[in-house]
């Protein structure tokens, strides 16, 4: 995280009426829609997951722009400015299989067994001490990225706008708080839509007028050939084992660590992400959620390595002591050089959407398991459907006011915070192999999910923070020890689930249809809607499209 | 509540749910909004193309941004309104059955 506040002066952008009233408009639309919505909420299922009845198109797209948030674009950027062409990884490998994956093989049990979240599954298919823990925290994080998200809003609208950072802070809480207590899911779903677009649309004139300035793609080419070396503009040159390169990661560890695990982790288990496709009408929809969401993604990674790029070719020594800039400063440096007032309402619309969007995915998604999964069973269980849509409204005003309450705290302890993100980070990883063992080996037994859960976090922290961070091992960079520490958590977790099985008593094979590879629940299987078995919307053409698509891509990047 | 949860409750619970679930009913429709943002959007920054000064061209690298990019959301914003014309909005399906979800 960065906290560069000294850079107010350079970057503040040249907004006028005419931006502030695009902006004026965005906020009353925003707020338009969660009113509008209310009137939809009549069951905590309304509320929590959209009654389970949006179209495809709707939860695909907010399934994309809920994992497009500010952070995420203004971060991969500054990851192109600083590595080139290697971003594409998080995208084509980092992403797109496990995208696919999610939607072909784990939807079916997903939406299939009905599950709210996705630490209900983990209670259907092991038992409440791992079901448990996933929600507190998964819980828990999810309040922190939250209010993290809403500090950087805070760093970056102080930089561009000059507005005081706690303004900033509790202008857009409030907006957050509005809608979703209004009109649940489905007003977070409807705004990340929404978002969508108008992100598109400021992201495509910077990168069109970007390229422009560095004389095309050649020109962008050429200049970072020569100043950066070729492998910079290439995505697989220098990954060899042993080679050297500035990701300080192999084609190995990118394949395993980002492309499996760490991609698996966020994508299949990440419950902010999968309650869109949750929230889908029937299973073809939900399948349909992440295959949707993929097409997107394989192209978006243009339109912030781009601008990321030209920003290392325009200033060449961004991101070191020479230059004010830093890495992230990328695509708000190219917005205050290249965007007349207009387009420049837009572009700064854009970027708060953004980061309201990705605090809302992570809000809205908590008070769902806060509600369902920690509330209604452990706590006051039982009670009239009613009450639980009550605490849902009340606990996503908590919810917001403890991320603003974070967001104060990361403006004074940032070290702090990006310590508590790497830690729950890895969490995500041994999320990942506990489904997937529990949904394909029948025998993995009930204590097994908890154990590896423990195993797999404790190993990947070992590696991270002893072994990596003590210098016992040497791995160049961050990023590479990330890896590495998710591939160490993935295997610790696995041995440790299968160990645990072989000791301990199997889930009654009764208790486990629909929850493991091969089996059904009786009286679950719905009848295909009308209009779903058109070619365009076979899932299986979709999602094997996206992968040979993302492979595709990697083609003229790799000579 | 028995020691371990079991499926059914909890699939009984949500099906039960889903049957008085309101939000296909009455839930508007988002492809509106879309539509009528964009077009909004669009008009607005066309214009600001249309009296661009020499400075906010020379600014953009010699294009009329502002023109190009209120022309393409103009154009998204009506592609929008037009599929909500071709396509309406599906009519809420009839009072739900359990276990019939066809419209």
């Amino acid at each position: 995280m960065q906290t560069p506040t000294y850079l107010a002066a350079e970057l503040r952008l040249p907004t006028n009426w005419l931006d502030y009233t695009i902006l004026g408009i965005y906020f009353v639309v925003v707020l338009g829609i969660g009113l509008a919505a209310r009137r939809s909420v009549k069951t905590s299922l309304d509320f929590f997951l959209s009654g389970r009845s949006l179209p495809a198109w709707v939860t695909g797209l907010a399934f994309i722009a809920a994992n497009l948030g500010a952070t995420e674009i203004l971060g991969m950027a500054a990851n192109s400015a600083q590595y080139g062409v290697y971003t594409t990884h998080w995208y084509w490998i980092g992403a797109i299989p496990a995208m696919v994956f999610l939607g072909l093989v784990m939807m079916p049990f997903y939406y299939g067994s009905k599950v709210r979240s996705v630490p209900e599954f983990l209670l259907l298919r092991f038992d409440r001490a791992a079901h448990l823990l996933s929600s507190i925290l998964f819980a828990a994080a999810a309040i922190l990225i939250a209010g993290v998200n809403l500090y950087a809003l805070a760093i970056v609208v102080e930089a561009l706008l000059g507005w005081p950072q706690w303004v900033a802070i509790v202008v857009a809480g409030a907006f957050v708080l509005a809608y979703i207590t209004l009109g649940g899911l489905s007003s977070a779903i409807y705004n990340e839509v929404l978002q969508f677009f108008v992100i598109l649309a400021a992201l495509i004139p910077i990168t069109v007028i970007g390229l422009k300035s560095v004389g095309g793609w050649d020109g962008l080419s050429d200049t970072l050939s020569q100043s950066h070396g070729d492998d910079f503009m290439t995505a697989w040159g220098g990954t060899g084992i042993g080679s050297d390169n500035p990701l300080g990661a192999n084609w190995l560890t990118i394949v395993l660590g980002l492309g499996f695990v760490l991609s698996f982790g966020y994508w299949t288990t990440n419950f902010a992400e999968v309650q869109r496709a949750l929230s889908a009408k029937n299973l073809s929809a939900a399948q349909r959620t992440p295959l949707i969401a993929a097409f997107p993604k394989i192209f978006i990674v243009f339109l912030v390595m781009i601008p990321g790029l030209v920003a290392a070719v325009l200033v060449p020594a961004i991101g070191t002591a020479d230059s004010d800039l830093q890495y992230n400063d990328a695509i708000p440096y190219l917005m205050q050089q290249f965007l007349p007032n207009g387009v420049l309402g837009i572009a700064v619309t854009g970027l708060l959407a953004a980061f309201m969007a990705g605090m809302a995915a992570n809000v809205s998604s908590f008070n769902t398991v806060f509600t369902t999964d920690i509330w209604a069973k452990y706590v006051v269980r039982h009670r009239e459907d009613e009450y639980y849509i009550r605490f849902g409204r009340l606990i996503t005003a908590i919810g917001v006011l403890a991320s603003i309450g974070t967001a104060f705290l990361a403006s004074s302890f940032s070290n702090i915070m990006s310590y508590l993100q790497t830690l729950f980070s890895f969490f995500n990883v041994p999320m990942f192999v506990v489904f997937i063992i529990g949904m394909f080996w029948k025998r993995a037994s009930m204590k097994s999910g908890f154990w590896g859960l423990i195993a797999g976090t404790t190993a990947a922290m070992i590696n991270y923070f002893v072994i990596y961070k003590q210098g016992i091992i040497g791995i160049p960079s961050d990023q590479g020890a990330n890896f590495v520490s998710a591939i160490a958590g993935f295997v610790a977790g696995g041995v440790v689930m299968v160990a645990v099985s072989l000791f301990t008593a199997p889930k009654p094979a009764r208790e486990l249809q629909g929850l493991v590879y091969g089996t059904r629940s009786p009286g679950m299987a719905e009848p295909p809607a009308k209009g779903d078995d058109a070619w365009y919307r076979k899932p299986a053409l979709l999602g094997w499209g996206a992968v040979i698509l993302a492979a595709a891509c990697y083609i003229p990047f790799s000579f | 509540m028995s020691e371990h949860f079991s499926e059914r409750d909890l699939q009984q619970e949500v099906s039960e749910l889903e049957t008085r679930s309101a939000t296909a009913a009455r839930l508007f429709d988002i492809r509106r909004i879309i539509g009528g943002l964009f077009v909004l959007y669009g008009v607005i920054v066309t214009i600001a193309g249309v009296v661009a000064s020499d400075a906010d061209i020379d600014k953009a690298e010699g294009v009329n941004i502002n023109l190009w990019t209120g022309l393409g959301m103009l154009i998204l914003g009506l592609l929008f309104l037009l599929w909500l014309k071709l396509r309406p909005t599906a009519p809420p399906p009839p009072a739900a059955v359990p276990g019939d979800r066809e419209e």
